[in-house]
């Protein structure tokens, strides 16, 4: 197999048993490697007994995967996944960096991690160098201090692995803050400082795992392609149409703070009470004067739409992250109702450093400030604090008490869906009208109120990945929308390397770097709506502390109902014979019946007679 | 002797490590971090620092070097590895005041910058990129002194952010 390193890492952190796995040609033909890969493994390890696993338990697996175009094609992902925390389901979460790349340099495709071990630990990986390593000198401890000791320690251990080798080149390395550690539902799995994987809640999978972090390196070549020549000229091809992204590489998404409020009426405002602002603090040009680098990437990237941004004095003195992005612009910032470029660095690194999914956590404290506003939390309830729009120094606190489940935190610390319904059944209130989510997971920074950004009326209500805005279903071409996002995450490719490629484009590298001929049709007709049919009726079985309904979960939050209260498109709002037309025609092309079910035939045409066994057996399919 | 060398500006480095992939094409046939003559070091994220030969005055690597696998080439000014000759006793590396040389990963000689005879693949792919951070010289131009990584880390982490944070990532 090219493209493929060919073997895969069984690690048990409770038995400490390390194995290597492989696949058969045939399966990863059809599952890829990222996302499809670990929507099989996990169905055929898990799917039995789907709704009885809790997503902390040492039974759930956490997946690490790369694809056969990591690596090669520009811009580089890896895929985290196992069954969600937060949707019950399974998301395929990709976060940036060289891991990826190290891991198949190791020798290795991806890491299935499943038990728990006995005290807090990490994984370090040289090459054929598997150990589980003791990490309680760094439990509890944030991002910065967790990535010094790793590179110090590992530097260390790679020069005794590698004696008179030379100077040691860091390894790579994933890890989780105090919020992953504490088991929220909201943790991101961290890297680079400022990377995060955050939907799908895998940082809180690893803590309850006790794993602190993996770390790898590898010295070998990246796996042999099947056409080199086709392979670089392709590679050529893609970088220099990357190379002329202008948007991107000068600004990365750093003007979308501005931009998704003013222009387009679609982002989070005080907790998405509005969709528009005309804040010009909130500017790229803001932003831009705190970058110390305006073009950072990771591993083969050709555009570098990060950018790292730096506050050198004041009372934010110390705050690193990247640039912030668009996402943590909205829900580290207008979310919270701060325009400010400052405050916002400084939120984004805390919540960097906490280990905080910046979107997860930040709807939820924009969720709490909003019941503080309607007074439906007093400071009393809320450790004394008064979260008013705007107070940056309030929010940060909340932030603590989130990731280390203190006070009101610990609440919180569940998500904004299970928070609103913990809180509510406390106070007699239904507090669901106030949480801006999808199935456990909170929307990505882009509403469909106004129409305008690039999120339909059913994208998060019929996604397999509910809230997560990478993954939108659309009523295009076979739902096109989440197939094209399987296909990017299985790969694994980076959307802002491949934004102007055609998908015949991507297969085009996948040939090249596998041998193997892919088509449009066989993607869209098969492929990827078998990944979508097992993500689907995994986020069906949900379980085992919350079951999704068919049909009726699947909708927009009730905030998306209400009109737009200001801006250029004041007044539009879904509406909601056009949201379930819309629907019903989204299940048809994905061969669902009127309630959002897989249709027995459906899974039968794609050889899934087992998801459709075990949803008879679960009383979904009747 | 003239000659040429990389001059190298770590700020404008954005990480991408196209430099690598580039080495070792050109090298090895193959993407292999390991095995390029430079090596990007991340000691603090956000702060890349593009590892290469220095060419230094004198050439300290090639005059510790036992067993003369090591010399200067006369028209470019690069150090040439005679992998054949090269016992992989490392004192090139000790010898270096950058530690620049390392072990090829898979056969037990040293690699060294070689500038690719004198058309460099790294500074033609940071060029492509438009990021510069690695620029073709003449070699009488040669201005930043060797250091190691962790120096070169330190000191550029200094100036990105500053020298107390710099110290603090680092731990030192």
């Amino acid at each position: 197999m090219r493209g493929y390193a060919g073997r895969f890492l069984d690690i048990d952190l409770s038995s400490e048993a390390i194995k290597e796995a492989s696949f058969p040609e045939g399966l990863l033909r059809d599952y890829i490697g990222g996302r499809g890969l670990a929507a099989r493994i996990l169905w055929d390890r898990l799917g039995g007994e789907w709704e009885s696993v809790d997503p902390f338990s040492p039974e759930n697996l956490l997946l690490v995967l790369t694809g056969p175009l990591t690596g090669f094609i520009p811009g580089t992902k890896v895929c985290i996944s196992g069954k969600s925390p937060q949707s019950n389901g399974m998301v395929g979460s990709t976060i940036a960096g060289e891991f990826g790349v190290d891991l198949k340099c190791a020798g290795y495709d991806g890491l299935i991690i499943s038990g728990r071990a006995e005290h807090p630990s990490y994984i370090f990986i040289c090459d054929g160098h598997v150990e589980i390593k003791d990490a309680r000198a760094i439990w509890g401890k944030r991002g910065k201090e967790t990535v010094r000791y790793l590179v110090r320690r590992s530097v260390e251990d790679i020069r005794g692995l590698r004696p008179g080798y030379g100077e040691a080149k860091e390894p790579s390395m994933l890890y989780i803050g105090p919020a992953g550690e504490n088991r929220t539902r909201v943790a991101a799995v961290v890297s680079k400082y400022a990377h995060g994987a955050g939907y799908g809640g895998y940082g809180g999978v690893m803590g309850s795992k006790n794993l602190k972090a993996i770390v790898v390196k590898g010295f070998g070549p990246l796996p042999e392609v099947h056409d080199f020549e086709e392979t670089l000229r392709l590679y050529g091809e893609f970088s220099k149409r990357s190379f002329e992204f202008e948007e991107f590489r000068r600004w990365g998404t750093g003007r979308g703070g501005y931009h998704f409020g003013f222009d387009t009426s679609s982002e989070p405002i005080r907790n998405w009470q509005e969709e528009w602002h005309d804040m010009r603090s909130f500017r790229g040009e803001e932003f831009d004067r705190h970058w110390v680098k305006k073009y950072w990437g990771d591993f083969g990237c050709p555009v570098t739409c990060l950018k790292l941004a730096y506050i050198r004095s004041g009372r934010f003195k110390g705050a690193i992250c990247d640039n912030p992005d668009y996402e943590f612009e909205a829900y580290m910032g207008a979310n919270l109702g701060i325009f400010n470029p400052e405050e916002n660095i400084y939120l984004s690194h805390l919540a960097n450093e906490l280990g905080l999914c910046g979107i997860q956590g930040g709807a939820v404290l924009g969720f709490a400030a909003e019941l503080y506003q309607r007074g439906i939390l007093g400071s009393e309830g809320l450790g004394g604090l008064r979260p008013e729009w705007g107070d940056a120094s309030a929010f940060a606190e909340l932030a603590e008490m989130v990731a280390t489940r203190r006070g009101i935190g610990d609440v919180l610390a569940e998500g904004v869906y299970r928070a609103a319904l913990k809180l509510g059944q406390s106070k007699g209130l239904d507090l669901l009208r106030y949480a801006v989510q999808e199935k456990g997971i909170a929307i990505g920074a882009h509403g469909v109120r106004s129409g305008e950004d690039f999120a339909d009326n059913i994208s998060y209500a019929c996604s397999v990945q509910a809230g997560d805005h990478t993954s939108l279903a659309s009523i295009r071409e076979h739902g096109s929308g989440e197939a094209t996002s399987i296909l990017y995450d299985s790969a694994t490719c980076c959307t802002f390397t491949t934004f102007d490629l055609e998908m015949e484009e991507i297969l085009e590298f996948y040939r090249a770097v596998t041998g193997w001929r892919l088509t449009r049709e066989e993607w869209y007709g098969e492929k990827a709506l078998r990944v979508l049919q097992i993500q689907r009726a995994m986020l069906l079985l949900g379980g085992p502390d919350h079951r999704w309904r068919p049909g009726r979960d699947d909708d927009n939050p009730p905030r998306f109902y209400e009109p737009l209260p200001s801006g250029p498109y004041k007044g539009r709002t879904v509406e909601r014979d056009l949201f379930e037309r819309d629907r019903r025609k989204y299940y048809q092309l994905v061969g669902w019946d009127e309630d959002g079910v897989p249709r027995p035939e459906t899974l039968r045409r794609l050889g899934l007679e087992s998801v459709e066994k075990k949803l008879r057996k679960a009383g979904i399919i009747s | 002797m003239d000659g040429i060398w990389i001059e190298r500006s770590y700020e404008a480095c954005s990480g991408c490590r196209r430099c690598e992939v580039a080495c070792s094409l050109h090298h090895e046939g193959r993407i292999w971090p390991e095995a390029s003559r430079v090596r990007v070091f991340m000691l603090i994220p956000g702060v890349e620092i593009p590892h290469l030969c220095f060419q230094c005055e004198g050439y300290p690597c090639a005059g510790a070097c036992p067993s003369g696998a090591l010399s200067v080439d006369g028209e470019t000014g690069a150090v040439k590895v005679e992998a054949s000759r090269c016992t992989g006793c490392g004192l090139c590396i000790d010898a270096c005041p950058g530690r620049v040389p390392h072990m090829h990963p898979l056969r037990g000689h040293i690699v060294i910058c070689d500038l690719c005879d004198g058309d460099p693949e790294c500074v033609k792919a940071c060029r492509l990129g438009n990021w510069n951070a690695l620029k073709l010289k003449p070699r009488s131009g040669r201005a930043s002194p060797p250091k190691t990584p962790e120096a070169l880390t330190l000191e550029v982490a200094g100036r990105l952010l500053d020298e107390e944070t710099a110290r603090e990532a680092l731990g030192v």
